[in-house]
C-alpha cells in the first residue's frame, strides 16, 4: 500500500490541506459533547485498517512535507533538539523502535536490513540510504535521536526513569503547542506539567505518573490531547510566539473555515529495552473548520465542546481571542441533534 | 517568605544543620547570612569548626553580617563582593569536596538557583542541598525568544535586557537554567500591555 506524499507548506503561504481520506481518519478527540482533563490513557494496540491507530507509528500523506518543516526549524534553531549526555543509550533504543516499526508497517517506503550491529536503512520517500553500525555514533551523520527523528513524523521526548519519577532528558520538538523543550529539558514529570491548569488539583498527573512508571516493554500506551491553531502552522513554539502570535487576531467570521484548525496530538509512550527510558511521542494532526463541518457529528460536538469549555482551559490553550467567533461559525451547523457516543465520524 | 508557586518552582524549606556531615559548605548571600545566624542558635560551636562559609555580601547591605559570621568561628569564612566572584570560588571548591560534605544555600532565589546549578554541574543531587530564601523576591528571567537572562527582575511584565521584547514573567521555573520563563506578553497585539506591577520586590 503505497502512500502518495503531498508537497505542501506549514508556513508563509500555508498550502497544507487534508485529502478526503485524511479527514475521515482524523483522530477526533472528543468522545462526548464536553471536555475536561482526565487520565485518558489506553493501550496503544493496532486499530482498524486505515485509521491513525493501524500501526504503532503512523506515516501519512503529509510525511515528506512534515520532515521538510522540521529541517527548516532545526536549521533556524538547533536547540529544538537536545539530549543530556546520559541519554545516548535511549537514543539508540529510539532508532531501533522507529526504524523497525516504519520498515515493518510501510515496506513500500522503508527497508531495514540488520546483520548483527551492521544496519542498512533505506528511506525511499526522502531518498536516504544509510549503512551504519548500531551503537557507533561515528557512523551516522547526526546523533542517533536527531538522525531518526528527522525522518519520522511527530515530536519525540526521551524520559529517563529514576527516583520514582520521569525526567525529560532528551527530545526533538519542532511542532509543539507552545511549550519549550529548551526550558523544560531536565525537568521531572510534575515540573514540566506545572503550567497546566486544573489537572494537578484533580490528581491527573499523580495517577498518570504512577501508571507510566510501571509501563512495560512491548505494551505501549497512547492518549489524545488537543488545542487549536490559527493557520496550519506546525511550529507554534514559544520561541517564535512573537512571530506567530498575531495570527490569533486575524480570525473573522468570513475566514474561520480556512484559518481555524483543530490540532490533535496523538501521544504514544513506549518502554525502551536497553535504557529503561520511555519514548514520549507527540504526533500532531491538523484539520480546518471547513473539513470538520463536512462531518455532521464532529461539527455538532466541537461546537458544544467549545461552548462549554472551562475558561481556564481555553485561556491556557490560547483560544480566547477567536473562541467566540469560532463558536458562532460552528453554531450554524449544530441542529441540536443527539450525538452518538465515541469519537468516530458516526 | 515567597508566595507558593507552581510545581516546577523549588521550595526552600529553610536551613537546618546536618549534624552527621563531616564538613559543611555554607553559601549565603546578603540577608541569607541571617538564616545562617539563626541556624547557629540550634547547634553547638563545634558545628562551625566543621564548616566553611562562603558569603556574598552583594553590596553594602551585606557588610553588617560579616562580623557576626566571623564570630561563629567557622573553619573558614570567605567574603566576596558579587555573585560572579562568589560562584567562581564555589565552583573551584565544589570540585575538591570530599564525601560527607553537606552544601547549604541561603539568600535570594537567583542566588540559590546559581548554587544549585553549580552543584548539579558537579554531580551533586540537587535535593541534597539545604536551602532557605531570604531577602528580595527578585527573579532571574530567561527570555524564551532570544534566550537571554535578565537579572534582578522585580516587575511583571519586564523588558528583556537583551532583545527588548516585553516579557510576561511566568511562574514556570527551570532548575537547569536557574531562571523563570519570560514570554512576549504583547505578541498577539504588539503594544497592548497590562500595567507593570512590582510583584517581586
Amino acid at each position: 500500500m503505497g502512500l502518495i506524499f503531498k508537497n505542501e507548506t506549514y508556513r508563509d503561504d500555508f498550502t497544507f490541506s487534508n485529502s478526503r481520506e485524511a479527514v475521515w481518519r482524523f483522530p477526533f478527540p472528543f468522545h462526548e459533547d464536553k471536555y475536561m482533563y482526565v487520565v485518558n490513557i489506553e493501550p496503544h494496540v493496532p486499530g482498524p485498517k486505515g485509521t491513525v491507530y493501524e500501526f504503532p507509528i503512523d506515516i501519512d500523506e503529509h510525511y515528506v512535507s512534515d520532515m521538510r518543516d522540521r529541517a527548516l526549524v532545526l536549521q533556524e534553531d538547533p536547540l529544538r533538539c537536545q539530549s543530556l549526555p546520559h541519554m545516548i543509550t535511549a537514543e539508540w533504543d529510539l532508532v531501533e523502535l522507529l526504524m523497525t516499526s516504519m520498515a515493518n508497517d510501510f515496506p513500500d517506503h522503508f527497508t531495514l536490513t540488520r546483520d548483527g550491529d551492521n544496519w542498512h536503512w533505506v528511506n525511499r520517500p526522502m531518498g536516504i540510504e544509510q549503512t551504519f553500525v548500531f551503537g557507533d555514533i561515528s557512523t551516522l551523520p547526526y546523533r542517533p535521536m536527531e538522525y531518526i527523528t528527522r525522518q519520522c513524523q511527530g515530536d519525540f521526548c526521551l524520559l529517563d526513569q529514576r527516583d520514582g519519577n520521569l525526567w525529560m532528558d532528551a527530545g526533538v520538538v519542532t511542532s509543539q503547542a507552545d511549550w519549550s523543550l529548551d526550558f523544560d529539558v531536565g525537568m521531572n514529570f510534575m515540573e514540566w506539567h506545572a503550567p497546566v491548569p486544573l489537572a494537578h488539583e484533580r490528581g491527573v498527573f499523580d495517577r498518570a505518573l504512577k501508571f507510566l512508571l510501571n509501563l512495560q516493554q512491548g505494551r505501549p500506551v497512547r492518549r489524545l490531547n488537543w488545542t487549536m491553531t490559527i493557520n496550519p502552522r506546525l511550529d507554534t513554539s514559544p520561541e517564535n510566539y512573537h512571530k506567530w502570535g498575531t495570527d490569533r487576531t486575524t480570525v473573522t467570521p468570513q475566514n474561520v473555515g480556512e484559518k481555524v484548525h483543530l490540532r490533535v496530538e496523538m501521544q504514544g509512550l513506549w518502554r525502551l529495552p536497553r535504557s529503561n527510558a520511555i519514548v514520549f511521542s507527540i504526533r500532531a494532526y491538523l484539520i480546518n473548520m471547513n473539513d470538520i463541518a463536512t462531518i455532521p457529528k464532529w461539527r455538532r460536538r466541537l461546537h458544544r465542546v467549545l461552548k462549554t469549555l472551562p475558561p481556564e482551559i481555553g485561556g491556557y490553550k490560547g483560544l480566547t481571542r477567536y473562541q467566540q467567533t469560532t463558536i458562532d461559525w460552528l453554531s450554524k451547523f449544530d441542529d441540536g441533534a443527539t450525538t452518538s457516543p465515541g469519537c468516530g465520524p458516526e | 517568605m515567597l508566595a507558593p508557586g507552581i510545581k516546577s518552582r523549588p521550595v526552600y524549606p529553610g536551613l537546618t544543620a546536618d549534624l552527621a556531615a563531616k564538613h559543611n559548605l555554607i553559601s549565603a548571600e546578603a540577608d541569607g547570612a541571617a538564616a545562617v545566624l539563626d541556624m547557629a542558635k540550634t547547634v553547638t560551636p563545634d558545628f562551625f569548626q566543621r564548616s566553611t562559609i562562603l558569603y556574598c555580601s552583594a553590596g553594602s547591605a551585606g557588610k553588617i553580617y560579616e562580623q557576626a559570621l566571623r564570630d561563629l568561628k567557622p573553619n573558614a569564612l570567605w567574603v566576596f563582593p558579587t555573585l560572579a566572584t562568589a560562584l567562581f570560588r564555589l565552583r573551584g571548591t565544589i570540585a575538591t569536596l570530599t564525601m560527607g560534605t553537606r552544601l547549604y544555600a541561603a539568600g535570594t532565589e537567583p542566588f540559590i538557583g546559581s548554587v544549585i546549578q553549580e552543584a548539579i554541574a558537579a554531580g551533586i543531587d540537587f535535593k541534597s542541598v539545604i536551602t532557605e530564601h531570604r531577602g528580595s523576591a527578585k527573579r532571574r528571567v530567561q527570555c524564551v525568544h532570544c534566550k537571554g537572562f535578565t537579572e534582578d527582575v522585580t516587575t511583571n511584565p519586564v523588558v528583556c535586557a537583551h532583545c527588548g521584547l516585553n516579557l510576561l514573567v511566568r511562574d514556570h521555573y527551570s532548575r537547569r537554567l536557574g531562571a523563570f520563563q519570560g514570554v512576549c506578553i504583547d505578541a498577539e497585539v504588539p503594544g497592548e500591555l497590562p500595567e507593570t506591577e512590582d510583584l517581586y520586590k
